[in-house]
């Protein structure tokens, strides 16, 4: 019998050591019922790892878990769906070829049959409890995201959870769907259920928690209740909050959008271009034939980026960006339109042509395309000059010209190794991106695009990149910045235009509001991009 | 003249393309199975092999059609049993293994063959058939397609069953989502391993079943290496199914008429070289993968293992 | 998926992987390679062991008859000719295999080469001067093996389509046009036995001096050392492990994968003719139909020991050469089929996986996987370690 005093669910001393790495150092924290609960820290400061153990992906090293009062060791998935625990991933777990219906049902194993009828009605039941719209016969990869993550959220509650972990939820999400994510949750919270809410966000743990923990290098290190902090001024509370984050090293990292406690854009820096110079890279009319199933391809897109601007795209993930992005690369042939660089017509050239006039390219997928993970960090820094000189003298590798040029590149992008010889894949998620943007930007770099540049970052290497980006294009450069984080967007851009579906289907020039205006575009263009 | 010709050719083609037809089926439906839970089985031909000679050897020393077959079965699921341990189980590169199990199945069954039998190549008789009245009363064709052993309108049970399986039970879900999204399935609380183990067994079982019926009914002896590459047929034919199990029974059958045409051509007297025409299935399937190159469907999940928390 | 990998604010920024003192991990990686090279194979041997127990037949006895037959008096001779061709295909296969392709058409090209070359041999070798014939026909089996590959090349290369069931359909199909051409126009019009006409032993390849091995053997040890020099050190070397470890970033930083992959096919399909050209013109001066010495199966475990190293390869195939060679007499003597040697062949394959898990268990460095299985395994490493 669960004791209705006691908080939903419990964590006590919990530990957990990766090689390396102390991910969580005796955590104790409690989640009471009905309340919604934030887990705020930077990238890097335990909360996955957390998560990853409540959901049952994950077994501590000490420490234990209650549910309603009980001890309750949670070994799998499976456990943790059973004591009442269901978790929203970051990363979505639809089976995208799969129904909304056959979505909910797996991992049934009592049974032969598919039980279809009872699953309808549950889910009509959930939904409704939720106050959403779901088609349960829709196949799950055609669902806009938000919806797809209210899918997840019935499937999170499918079995009678009482406790619901959302990971990074907004992510996904443009302001109308936080906004819409906001009523489901002041809605699960009147029928009595837990959540718990991960982020990295000030601005969104103070809209929607009634308590705060906050987690700094594996250790809880303050628990905040926001109708205290209803008292305090703004500064004072993102002071208070940042301190308990970052202790004395919060000046690093203070001017940071992540630690803003709203979402104004703040007047971007104005970009003083010289009047009459043409853009350094123009895209005209390019269309792009749609790969794989999950990139709608580009059609009919114009943009133009001049000298000293950083130029945004907003727009959810499988918009189109990573079609933007390789084309203008050279990575992907476009099926109609042109692209100028420096005024000059670029379709044909290749990736190794257009990288040695200064068009780069900082994938957003590190591990999975950016660097290769058993080759040696220097053969990493100059992949995309295999064959030149002076690393190559004819079809021959120059060793010592490679490791000299990788040694100076280390060192002025910080990124720590212990040799230019270890393999790349045993850096860490940050210096794995400065190798990236070594690579990228050296050798006079001019014209840059970044996508999601610094996804999954911890705060100080964020604001790091965020610096070389600036500076790239104080220094005369131009960057295309892709990121589905309106905070960096605001932060960064002067003007920032939106994708959807393939298409450009406004520009918006930061100041107030520009936050706003975006996520106006992107829910009103079409299906993909709403809610 | 003529229409001898035709009586005898149609009838050894029918009769032929069923026997070889009939093992491919097999043996295909089982990799369908595989390769949706995101196993790509390379090892299907020494799964045949060891199927083949373990079901006649069972059929043989057990003097009973029904005791070798289950032999076969048996003989292959243990085959496979391989692939479900280092491969499922323990996340090593299906396809080093695949070709590891090709080789040891072609090799021990040879030797096991030779050690056992030698030179002599004991035959067995043929088996019991069921005639479906009135269908098997057609003239010419009647007595080829529908007087059959037992075994095959069992197959052609379990294609349905299978297709069933996919589409309306909870176990056939999970089975589709660890090809699909094995993260899914194991947020889900199902085990992704236990899943891939079962349908890894279950490849091993219908190929051991191929491949007995291939020796039991189709030559009424074992010869090493006496499957041919048809379990790489049947790789081909589980890949152009599309996962489906309806399709593989045509795609079976299809091929199952390429490997008999050569000696329905003989028996009719047309004197085409048996090289040429043992070619055609091959050239066949090489056709059929350039016609439809862009269109084979594998599940994503394919041939990676899956590692809770790897992404 | 876009890598949601972390970094960590306080802690160390890497691991200590890489032991400091660099003799000491000298010392460690080479006892890796002895154990993770040697053992599997040791254990193989032991289960072949058991396995002729379970037989009936002596193991001590057959495998000293492998010893007798593979290196004693003369015999090391024969084991180095042996060598000649299955060192050229694993050449061949380490080029594609680096490049996560999979070329399982080795026998279909390795006998259409042959094929041809013994056919067309005869005319050659008595028309042209010795050396400009013998050089003719190893262009001609080294191009017709690269021919036999461009189709699944260009399917894999346009349509991603799967390269392992192309390879082996070809292979089955070329081995068939192989005996087609064997038992047709190739065939030796004064003998009854489907055979292609004998060359004379005075216009093969020539002989070592002292010894009876031919010069085969030395073009396959400059085969190998050339492709490793080309692999370790060569742009085109680099472009091919990126295309192996990871495809797509391959594509990202503008390798021209469909190239790329039709190109190492070639190579590869180069290779295995040239070693048809070795065992042709080297050993054997003809084809009988219905020949398939399937040098490919039994060497591809070996490819994999070798970490797909083409120099390493070497002592590999040694040894492999003369375990072929002394099986030949102590499979005779045993009474068993010579297929038996397959079977050992899988079992160094299956131990070699074995030994695999248990060196990954214990992070014992690199490893035999293909490079995409290994990187998705330090995915997982360096997530579990960095999601914090």
């Amino acid at each position: 019998m669960q004791d209705p005093d006691a908080p939903a669910v419990e964590l006590v001393g919990i530990t957990k050591q990766f090689p390396g790495v102390l991910a969580n150092d005796d955590i104790s924290l409690a989640v009471r019922h009905g309340e919604v609960h934030c887990l705020l820290g930077e990238n890097g400061a335990g909360k996955s790892t957390l998560i990853s153990i409540l959901s049952g992906m994950v077994r501590p090293d000490a420490g234990e878990i209650r549910v309603g009062g009980k001890v309750a060791p949670i070994d799998s998935p499976r456990d943790a769906l059973e004591l009442g625990i269901g978790t929203v991933y970051q990363h979505s777990t639809l089976v995208r070829a799969l129904t909304v219906l056959e979505n909910l049902l797996l991992g049934e194993t009592r049974g032969l049959r598919l039980n279809v009828e009872a699953a309808r009605a549950r889910l009509a039941e959930v939904a409704a409890t939720l106050g959403v719209q779901i088609d349960a016969d829709a196949p799950a990869g055609e669902l806009a995201l938000g919806r797809q993550q209210q899918v997840e959220i019935v499937k999170a509650l499918w079995r009678g959870s009482r406790v619901l972990i959302l990971d990074e939820p907004t992510s996904m999400l443009t302001p109308q769907g936080v906004a819409e994510l906001q009523k489901v949750l002041r809605r699960l919270k009147e029928t009595g259920i837990s959540v718990i809410f991960i982020t990295h966000k000030l601005h969104e743990a103070l809209a929607v928690a009634d308590r705060i923990t906050i987690l700094r290098a594996g250790r809880v290190v303050g628990v905040l209740d926001t109708a205290e902090l209803a008292a305090s001024s703004a500064e004072e509370v993102q002071a208070r909050i940042v301190r308990l984050m970052f202790g004395e090293d919060s000046r690093a990292v203070a001017d940071v959008a992540e630690l803003r406690t709203d979402l104004e854009g703040e007047q971007a820096p104005v970009d003083d271009q010289p009047p009459d110079a043409g853009p350094l890279l123009a895209l005209s009319r390019v269309s792009a034939r749609p790969v794989g199933g999950f990139d709608p391809g580009l059609e009919d897109v114009s943009l133009e980026i001049a000298e000293g601007e950083i130029l945004g795209v907003a727009g959810m993930d499988g918009n189109g960006q990573r079609s933007l992005a390789e084309v203008i690369a050279g990575e992907r042939a476009l099926s109609a339109g042109e692209i100028h660089l420096y005024g000059a017509r670029v379709e044909r050239l290749d990736v190794s042509a257009r990288q040695k006039l200064g068009l780069r390219y900082v994938t957003d997928d590190r591990l999975g395309e950016g660097i290769v993970t058993s080759l040696p960090v220097s053969l990493n820094l100059f992949l995309k000059r295999i064959g030149q000189r002076p690393f190559w003298r004819h079809g021959r590798i120059e060793r010592r010209s490679v490791e000299r040029e990788a040694r100076s590149l280390v060192e002025s992008f910080d990124v720590r190794t212990p040799s230019v010889s270890t393999r790349a894949g045993a850096l860490s998620g940050g210096n794995v991106q400065k190798v990236v943007l070594a690579r990228e930007l050296s050798f006079d770099p001019k014209v840059v695009v970044f996508n999601k540049p610094t996804y999954g970052l911890d705060l100080r290497t964020t604001s790091t990149v965020r610096e070389l980006i600036r500076g790239l294009a104080r220094g005369g450069g131009a960057a295309l910045v892709i990121s589905t984080d309106l905070d960096e967007l605001l932060d960064l851009c002067g003007r920032i235009l939106v994708l959807s579906r393939g298409r450009v289907v406004g520009e918006v020039e930061n100041g107030p509001n520009a936050g706003e205006r975006v996520g106006e575009l992107m829910v009103g263009a079409g299906d993909v991009a709403a809610v | 003249m003529s229409e001898l010709l035709t009586r005898t050719f149609l009838t050894a083609l029918i009769s032929g393309g069923l026997i070889a037809g009939v093992s491919l089926m097999f043996t295909a439906l089982g990799e369908t199975i595989s390769e949706r839970a995101g196993v790509l089985n390379i090892g299907l031909e020494g799964m045949m092999l060891v199927g083949a000679y373990i079901g006649f050897v069972g059929a043989y020393y057990g003097h009973s059609f029904w005791v070798g077959f289950a032999a076969g079965i048996a003989g292959g699921a243990f085959a496979s049993l391989f692939m479900v341990v280092l491969c499922v189980r323990l996340g090593l590169d299906q396809i080093v293994v695949g070709i590891a199990i090709t080789l040891a199945g072609e090799g021990i069954t040879s030797v096991l063959q030779d050690t056992q039998f030698g030179s002599t190549y004991p035959r067995l008789g043929a088996p019991p058939t069921v005639a479906i009245p009135l269908l098997s009363d057609i003239p010419v064709l009647g007595k080829s397609l529908f007087d059959q052993p037992l075994i095959v309108y069992l197959g052609l049970a379990a294609v349905g069953a299978v297709s069933w399986i996919f589409r309306r039970t909870n176990a056939g879900l999970n089975l589709r989502a660890a090809g699909e999204k094995p993260e899914a399935l194991d947020a889900a609380g199902v085990s992704v391993v236990a899943t891939r183990s079962y349908a890894a067994l279950c490849t091993g079982a219908f190929a051991g079943l191929g491949g007995a019926y291939l020796s039991i009914v189709g030559a009424g002896t074992f010869t090493p290496f006496m499957t041919q590459g048809q379990g790489f047929m049947a790789i081909v034919i589980a890949m152009l199914a599309r996962g489906k199990p309806l399709w593989v029974v045509m795609g079976s059958f299809l091929f199952g008429i390429s490997l008999s045409v050569a000696t329905a051509l003989q028996l009719a007297g047309f004197n085409i070289s048996t090289d040429v025409v043992n070619l055609l299935p091959f050239i066949a399937i090489m056709v059929a993968l350039v016609a439809f190159a862009r269109r084979s469907y594998l599940p994503p999940a394919l041939a990676l293992p899956y590692v809770r928390g790897a992404r | 998926m876009t890598g949601a990998t972390t970094d960590t604010a306080l802690a160390p920024e890497t691991r200590p992987l890489e032991p400091a003192a660099p003799s000491r991990r000298f010392a460690t990686d080479a006892l890796d390679v002895v154990v993770r090279s040697i053992v599997p194979v040791l254990l193989a041997l032991g289960a072949g062991a058991i396995l002729l127990l379970a037989l009936g037949r002596n193991p001590i006895t057959f495998y000293s008859n492998v010893w007798k037959g593979g290196i004693e008096l003369t015999a090391w001779q024969d084991s180095a000719i042996r060598a000649a061709p299955l060192l050229l295909i694993a050449v061949g296969l380490v080029v594609v295999f680096r490049a996560n392709i999979w070329n399982l058409g080795y026998n279909g090209q390795f006998l259409l080469g042959a094929a041809l070359i013994s056919g067309l041999g005869p005319h050659l070798v008595a028309t042209e001067p010795r050396w400009l014939a013998l050089l003719l026909l190893f262009l001609v089996a080294g191009g017709a093996g690269a021919a036999w590959t461009l189709l699944p090349a260009l399917l894999k290369a346009r349509y991603e389509t799967n390269e392992i069931i192309t390879t082996l359909m070809m292979s089955f199909i070329g081995v068939g046009v192989a005996n087609i051409l064997i038992k047709g126009p190739f065939q030796d019009p004064s003998v009854n036995i489907p055979q292609t006409r004998v060359l004379p032993l005075n216009k093969m390849l020539p002989s070592i001096p002292g010894t009876r091995i031919h010069v085969g053997v030395i073009v396959a040890l400059v085969a190998a050392l050339l492709v490793h020099y080309v692999l370790t050190r060569t742009s085109f070397g680099l472009r091919l492990q990126i295309l192996g470890a990871n495809p797509r970033a391959a594509r990202h930083v503008g390798v021209k994968v469909p190239r790329l992959i039709v190109m190492s096919f070639l190579v590869s399909g180069l290779l295995v003719g040239m070693a048809a050209a070795a065992d042709i013109l080297g050993t054997w001066g003809y084809v009988r139909a219905n020949w398939n010495p399937a040098y490919g199966d039994t060497v591809i475990p070996f490819v994999f020991l070798a970490r797909l190293n083409a120099l390493a390869l070497i002592p590999f195939v040694v040894f492999y050469a003369v375990l072929s060679t002394g099986g030949d007499l102590a499979t005779q003597q045993a009474n068993l089929s010579t297929d038996f040697l397959l079977v050992l062949v899988a079992l160094i394959l299956l131990f070699m996986t074995v030994i695999e898990y248990l060196g990954r268990r214990r992070a014992l460095g690199a490893s035999y996987l293909t490079p995409g299985l290994q990187q998705a395994l330090r995915t997982s490493r360096l997530r579990r370690k960095a999601s914090a």
